[in-house]
């Protein structure tokens, strides 16, 4: 559980040491040379105190010693936040990581998606990290990796995992309600396992329609795995129980109060509504609801609302 | 030096007009006012107390125990705020500097009594704004103390108004910084020349320039988060065309040098306590008033330590981890003097010394694991997790904290004439730190396991730190109690404290105690440092 499990991680554990063991040093001696002095010069052992007002020699000796030590750890930190950041292989794996509230999704060259991390054993992976809302941050400690997802702009960073196993991820920067359940799973495997993994459901992942087709159809089934690879999960539940946003149990064909331009109107849920939630979700907002909704303009196909709606339609 | 007898004067405690409450809140006596900012600050910190107390409660067992996800994440902000804003910059130098400072070098008062009232005022209304927060209808802010963009700018809850009572407290701050820096350039006694200024004045006054420099940017940054919330303008959130980067920049440009708002008084009372209770002068009067200056200087260009995994530019994060590691020197220099001033003393174990020891260990072990997480590859892992968490409670607790702990023994017996108990006072010290370390020590550990911060729940594998911690929570409130207790008792039935009471030679301890109105008869004449005590 301590121990690091990726090539990079093992490395900055040592420098851990290093410093660590440092620090561990100098705060014995000057915790030491307190009480001692502190036994030794009691009044009552010593009531006639000397005046020493400093010791030029003694006081530049620790300021040089002190900077020679400072320097040292700064040099040792420097190095492997130097591969971190500016040497990502050209090789390696590269990963979209998409955090929202509070969900993360990653998606694969060939356009897989998941909601855990499942990455090859002993070869790089680059994680190109996005956030669709708020601040996040890709924190996988078992690597020794983190980087926060910025809305606006893509973060790298990279690791090779060198042993097989599940490791905990998290969220590490504050984004609000369910901050702490942003979690997920980073599984490493064996090259052959993963390939297997990425190729096997490839072809179940609808391509995108060509420009001018009609329309896709929905699909129930396929809006239940958009529900949670797409993060809907986080903020609305399927059971009647309360979360962020409204459940989606029942909730089609039902009248709701809205929001809209400040005013309160009643609508009707019905396909029309749950398109435009999803792409102008904060256009009509439920009374009783912050305006919190990231946009999925862009995000989802009409294809995947579709299947979306048909699956709303299906939780009665 | 002559003996300074309270004479026709009477001294600041006693009634004066009409009397009453109205005699206080608008005095414009600097003694007064000190008393005015203790009575306020210890109450807000008992209020963050209590916060933290909860939220620590909450963790005892996984999953929901005693509250919602909302109330824990504003439990968090709140008591970030309130042990931040109102408490741990504000009180060493608004309590003891106002109280000492115009004593310590010889003055009647500081240069603008009028504008300390209305610093006072300021504080109250910041406070006032900042615990309104909690009473009116969205509930209180839910980002954390940083406020983070554009978390900040889409929530609903009350941000805007907990922005601008740390916008109020903001200038609060900055009229003090002006009226000390004015009144140690100007108001020093005769021959109290630089080099005779107690190193608590040295302090005090290299904290004022921050709080001079440094608040404003933070009052701008927090303003224009307040415009975007209210006028839609896109300055932080990219949705609008903003940058949140920028927003860490401009925060952490005041946040950092906060932290040295922070400790400096409270070293410059350490560097008090240390000679006069070893009762020899202090080793390197020089490097330890420089160093004040030092920390003030290099601690305003360390500030993206905070964002190494922010997303900046790398040259960025290089340039900011030296100067960390930099501004780690003089601090260190001073941590060097006050052990080097132990030796060849005459050690008295008083209550005050005790305190300063405990401080010296905690403030250590928070000063040595910064350099950890100075470290940039083992920032990028550490960052953000319980091990930061611990880092700055050491600082800010068991730093800045148990270094006002130590003013507050120390000159006790100045301000209000009595004495308290220090078997009690001892005791207090006692499970103060051990609550303290069991309450924060394990969560080094945690944070090295890679427990995020401001979680409300965590994984099976964080659950025996997390009870640990906890119940270190408990016998730290039992030490926080029990002091208080004992001071507060000592207020009305201590008995008789001396003019010098622990035998210093600065001059607030030649007037009596408690001091008169006007602090002295007549201006005394300094011929001789702050360490130059009388030999038998």
């Amino acid at each position: 559980m301590f121990g690091a499990t990726s090539i990079l991680g093992k490395a900055i554990d040592s420098q851990f040491f290093i410093i660590t063991g440092i620090c561990v040093a100098l705060f014995s001696i000057i915790i030491f040379l307190m009480l001692y002095f502190s036994f030794k010069y009691t009044r009552k052992k010593n009531p006639n105190p000397t005046d020493i007002e400093g010791h030029a020699p003694l006081e530049l000796t620790f300021l040089g010693l002190s900077i020679a030590i400072v320097l040292l750890m700064f040099y040792l930190g420097w190095g492997d936040y130097k591969t971190i950041r500016e040497e990502i292989p050209k090789d390696a794996l590269a990963v979209k990581a998409t955090g929202q509230m509070w969900v993360w999704s990653f998606e694969y060259p060939n356009g897989k998606l998941s909601n855990t991390l499942n990455v090859p054993v002993n070869k790089p992976v680059r994680m190109n990290i996005e956030s669709r809302d708020v601040l996040h941050s890709f924190f996988v400690p078992a690597f020794r990796v983190k980087q926060d997802a910025v809305p606006g702009s893509v973060k790298s960073v990279w690791f090779t995992a060198d042993k097989e196993g599940t490791y905990d991820l998290f969220c590490a920067e504050y984004c609000g309600t369910n901050h702490s359940a942003m979690l997920s799973k980073a599984v490493v495997m064996s090259e052959d396992k993963f390939n297997g993994w990425l190729e096997g459901k490839a072809e179940a992942q609808a391509a995108p329609p060509p420009p001018g087709a009609p329309t896709a159809k929905g699909d129930a089934k396929k809006g239940a795995e958009l529900y949670s690879s797409k993060g809907c999960v986080a903020c609305h539940s399927t059971d009647g129980s309360k979360r962020i946003g409204p459940s989606f149990k029942g909730i089609y064909g039902t009248k709701v109060k809205v929001t809209t331009d400040g005013k309160q109107r009643e609508i009707t849920i019905d396909d029309e509504y749950i398109r435009s939630s999803e792409l102008t979700p904060n256009a009509d907002v439920v009374v009783g609801y912050q305006p919190i909704m990231p946009p999925q303009k862009g995000i989802l196909s009409d294809g995947e609302i579709n299947s979306l709606i048909e699956y709303i339609k299906s939780l009665k | 030096m002559s003996d300074y007898a309270a004479g026709a004067q009477g001294n600041y405690l006693q009634k004066e007009g009409r009397g009453g409450i109205l005699s206080w809140i608008f005095s414009t006596d600097h003694k007064r006012i000190g008393i005015l900012y203790l009575v306020a600050i210890l109450s807000l910190f008992l209020v963050g107390v209590t916060l933290g107390f909860f939220m620590r409660l909450e963790l005892i067992t996984r999953g929901p125990t005693i509250m919602a996800a909302n109330t824990y994440n504003s439990l968090f902000t709140l008591h970030g705020v309130i042990m931040l804003f109102l408490f741990i910059i504000p009180v060493t130098p608004s309590v003891f500097g106002n109280f000492l400072l115009p004593i310590m070098i010889g003055a009647k008062d500081v240069a603008f009594p009028r504008l300390n009232l209305l610093s006072w005022w300021f504080y109250m209304a910041g406070a006032f704004l900042a615990i309104l927060t909690l009473l009116i209808a969205n509930g209180p802010a839910d980002t954390g103390w940083t406020f983070y963009a554009p978390y900040s700018i889409r929530t609903g809850t009350n941000v805007t108004l907990a922005l601008s009572a740390v916008v109020v407290l903001g200038f609060s701050s900055i009229l003090t910084g002006i009226n000390f820096v004015t009144t140690v350039h100007r108001l020093r006694a005769p021959g109290m020349t630089w080099m005779r200024l107690p190193l608590f004045v040295w302090a005090v006054y290299a904290t004022a320039w921050i709080q001079i420099l440094a608040t404003p940017i933070l009052g701008v940054n927090l303003m224009l988060v307040v415009a975007e919330r209210l006028l839609g303008i896109g300055i932080f959130d990219p949705a609008k065309g903003g940058d949140p980067i920028l927003y860490q920049h401009l925060f952490w440009i005041y946040s950092h040098p906060a932290v040295y708002i922070m400790i400096l008084p409270a070293m410059g009372a350490i560097s008090e306590i240390v000679p006069v209770f070893a009762r020899r002068t202090i080793f390197g009067y020089k490097a330890v008033a420089y160093s004040s200056i030092g920390i003030a200087a290099v601690g305003s260009l360390v500030w993206g330590h905070h964002m190494f995994v922010s997303g900046f530019s790398y040259t960025a994060g290089v340039y900011f981890s030296l100067f960390t590691f930099f501004v780690a020197i003089p601090s260190a220099i001073k941590v060097y003097n006050w052990v080097g001033s132990l030796y060849k003393g005459s050690l008295e174990a008083a209550t005050p010394l005790l305190y300063a020891f405990a401080f010296i260990f905690l403030f250590s072990i928070g000063g040595l694991t910064g350099l950890i997480l100075g470290a940039l590859s083992l920032n990028i892992h550490l960052h953000d997790t319980y091990f930061v968490v611990a880092h700055f409670h050491y600082v800010k607790f068991g730093g800045a904290g148990f270094g006002f702990f130590a003013a507050l023994h120390y000159w006790f017996p100045k301000m209000f004439g009595r004495m308290y108990n220090t078997k009690l006072a001892n005791v207090a010290l006692l499970l103060l730190f051990i609550g303290f370390n069991t309450l924060f020590f394990p969560l080094f550990v945690l944070g090295f396991q890679g427990m995020p911060r401001r979680y409300y729940d965590y994984l099976p594998q964080f659950t025996n730190g997390q009870l640990i911690s906890i119940v270190g929570s408990w016998i730290l409130v039992a030490g926080v109690i029990l002091m208080v207790g004992n001071l507060i008792h000592a207020l009305f039935k201590g008995k008789k404290a001396q003019a010098n009471q622990w035998g210093g030679a600065t001059l607030e301890w030649q007037v009596p105690s408690p001091p008169p109105k006007e602090n002295f008869e007549e201006i005394p004449e300094v011929k001789y440092g702050p360490y130059h005590f009388k030999r038998d």
